[in-house]
């Protein structure tokens, strides 16, 4: 009966929608995908891939603490991501050891941290889920706080979108004409955590990263506007949420893994067909045929 | 004894000193520009001339010594758009998604509100400085696209559109074709007219005679600074390169 009804497109989009779970998660993934995707094209192009990764992962234990406070998790997730890019500037700038290195040592020390604590603390924490997300059993006071940051990051992020752009191009430039830098650099490090903070929820803490650089990567092809960069960023992690959710609806898959996955394939899509800086450039084939 | 008027100088830097992290990069430097001026600013590489360019701008602190911009701290020569500073090409990312338009409207941020909003005045700035620099024809063309020397006066036209007083320019000259070249060159002759004080580093010697009133040799310190004429000597130069002559560095005809 499930592989009749699978068989027509309507109800492939429709079904899932009867539940109220899948509702739920289907709105909220497409809107930590959104803020991340917005995130996304400025992370791409200041470089911040591994600082990315680094916070996702830090903010591990602060996860761990809040909820055994019975704090919200998004405060201890985010003092805990800034502290990480605080103690990896410390770090950097009082020992000889190279940015990578040190960014590498300190993310894997706060994860073990975190994972340390979550097995002494034996609170109802589900490990599982905050490793791998949970999109489809998300409480009512995720959804809010889910919403709050959301909304805080994008605000942030369209007031100061042009000074950001400009602090990721030419933060030297930035500097000489009176605009505060310092301010930007950390500007853009909350909104990481707090992205990191709301993304974790989707896809979980190990593959939030994907979330925070794959949409940006995959519009960077497509692109030479920032602007289309954003909107392209934020509209492929957006589809990708939809597609991962659905897929792991019907084919029974972790859905963490499966929005990730689409994230990836539609990058290699854009990868090897974009029409300039695609493999194969698609612009080249079409010419090709006309002529 | 006449008391020196520190209006009179665009810029001042007197016993400046930059370290990082405890390594000397810059110490007991001085100069002093008047309006009109051009300088040349020549060393070696790690000599500190872009410690020196980052000093003025105020991107890095120095930790002895004073800087004036128009009698004023560097802070408030940031506020007033006094100086505008022209990377070398490979200073700035040539991939990122920008258009030559946009670029030269960064010019323009700082004297915007914080949405960053251009009004009627900055977009006819940023016109007129496009088409100063003669890329009228490439407006809305990425920078990924330009030639090195069309990305060159992409970033002279943001200058320009800034309407800073203070031009300060890495390698103004290298990796640009003869066109670009000779733009600039004509560039530097107006701004000059205009009061505009310049201060640019090269690797050229003959850019330094053709267009320096003062030259400013370093090598972690000042080793000579004066008029043109009278500090470019081949004895100079050789102490700042470390010893190995100038006819090695540009050829015996100079």
């Amino acid at each position: 009966m499930e592989l009749c009804s699978f068989l027509t497109l309507d109800s492939f989009i429709t079904d899932p929608l009867t539940h109220d779970f899948m509702r739920k998660a289907l709105l909220m993934s497409s809107l930590v995908a959104a803020v991340c995707g917005f995130l996304s094209s400025y992370l791409t192009l200041k470089g911040w891939a591994l600082m990315g990764d680094a916070v996702s992962h830090s903010v591990m234990p602060g996860v761990v603490v809040a909820y055994a406070l019975g704090l919200p998790f998004s405060l201890g997730a985010f003092i805990f991501g800034v502290g990480s890019v605080a103690l990896i500037g410390f770090i950097k700038q009082k020992s000889r050891v190279k940015e990578d290195t040190v960014i590498g040592l300190v993310f894997t020390g706060f994860f073990a941290l975190g994972i340390v604590l979550v097995s002494k603390i034996k609170s109802n924490i589900d490990l599982h889920s905050i490793l791998f997300g949970s999109p489809l059993g998300i409480s009512l006071s995720d959804v809010k706080q889910t919403i709050f940051i959301s909304l805080l990051v994008v605000i942030l992020l369209s007031i100061f979108r042009k000074d950001l752009m400009l602090y990721c191009f030419d933060p030297r430039h930035a500097k000489t004409v009176g605009i505060n830098v310092f301010f930007l650099h950390y500007l853009l490090l909350t909104c990481l955590s707090l992205a990191a903070v709301v993304g974790l929820q989707s896809v979980g803490i190990i593959l939030v990263v994907a979330m925070l650089i794959t949409p940006g990567a995959t519009a960077y092809l497509l692109t030479d506007k920032f602007d289309n960069m954003t909107v392209i960023s934020v509209l492929s992690a957006i589809i990708s949420s939809l597609i991962g959710i659905y897929v792991s609806f019907w084919f029974d898959l972790e859905t963490g893994g499966s929005i990730v996955l689409a994230q990836t394939f539609i990058f290699l899509f854009a990868f090897l067909f974009a029409p300039r800086y695609g493999i194969f450039k698609l612009k080249k084939l079409f010419a090709g045929y006309k002529s | 004894m006449e008391t020196i008027n520190y209006q009179n100088f665009r810029i001042d830097a007197e016993n400046i000193c930059v370290d990082y992290n405890g390594k000397v990069a810059l110490y007991d430097a001085n100069l002093r520009l008047k309006p009109g001026q051009i300088c040349g600013l020549v060393g070696m590489n790690g000599a500190g001339k872009t410690t020196f360019f980052n000093a003025l701008t105020g991107f890095v602190n120095i930790s002895k010594g004073k800087i004036r911009i128009n009698g004023e701290s560097v802070r408030s020569a940031q506020k007033d758009q006094t100086i505008a500073y022209v990377p070398q090409n490979e200073g700035i990312d040539s991939q990122f998604p920008i258009s030559v338009w946009d670029v030269v409207m960064m010019g323009r941020y700082g004297s915007m509100n914080i949405f960053r909003c251009p009004r009627e005045s900055d977009v006819q700035a940023v016109k007129d400085a496009i088409e100063r620099v003669d890329l009228s024809d490439q407006i809305s063309t990425p920078i990924g696209n330009l030639s090195g020397g069309q990305r060159k006066r992409t970033f002279l036209a943001r200058a320009i559109a800034q309407r800073a007083s203070i031009l300060l320019l890495d390698e103004p000259f290298s990796g640009v074709d003869i066109r670009t070249e000779k733009l600039i060159s004509e560039l530097f002759i107006q701004f000059k007219n205009e009061g505009k004080t310049i201060l640019l580093s090269t690797h050229d010697m003959i850019h330094v005679r053709e267009f320096c009133d003062l030259v400013l040799l370093i090598n972690k310190t000042v080793v000579a600074y004066g008029e043109t004429s009278e500090v470019f000597t081949p004895e100079n130069i050789t102490t700042t390169f470390g010893g190995i002559s100038p006819d090695f560095l540009f050829g015996p005809e100079s």
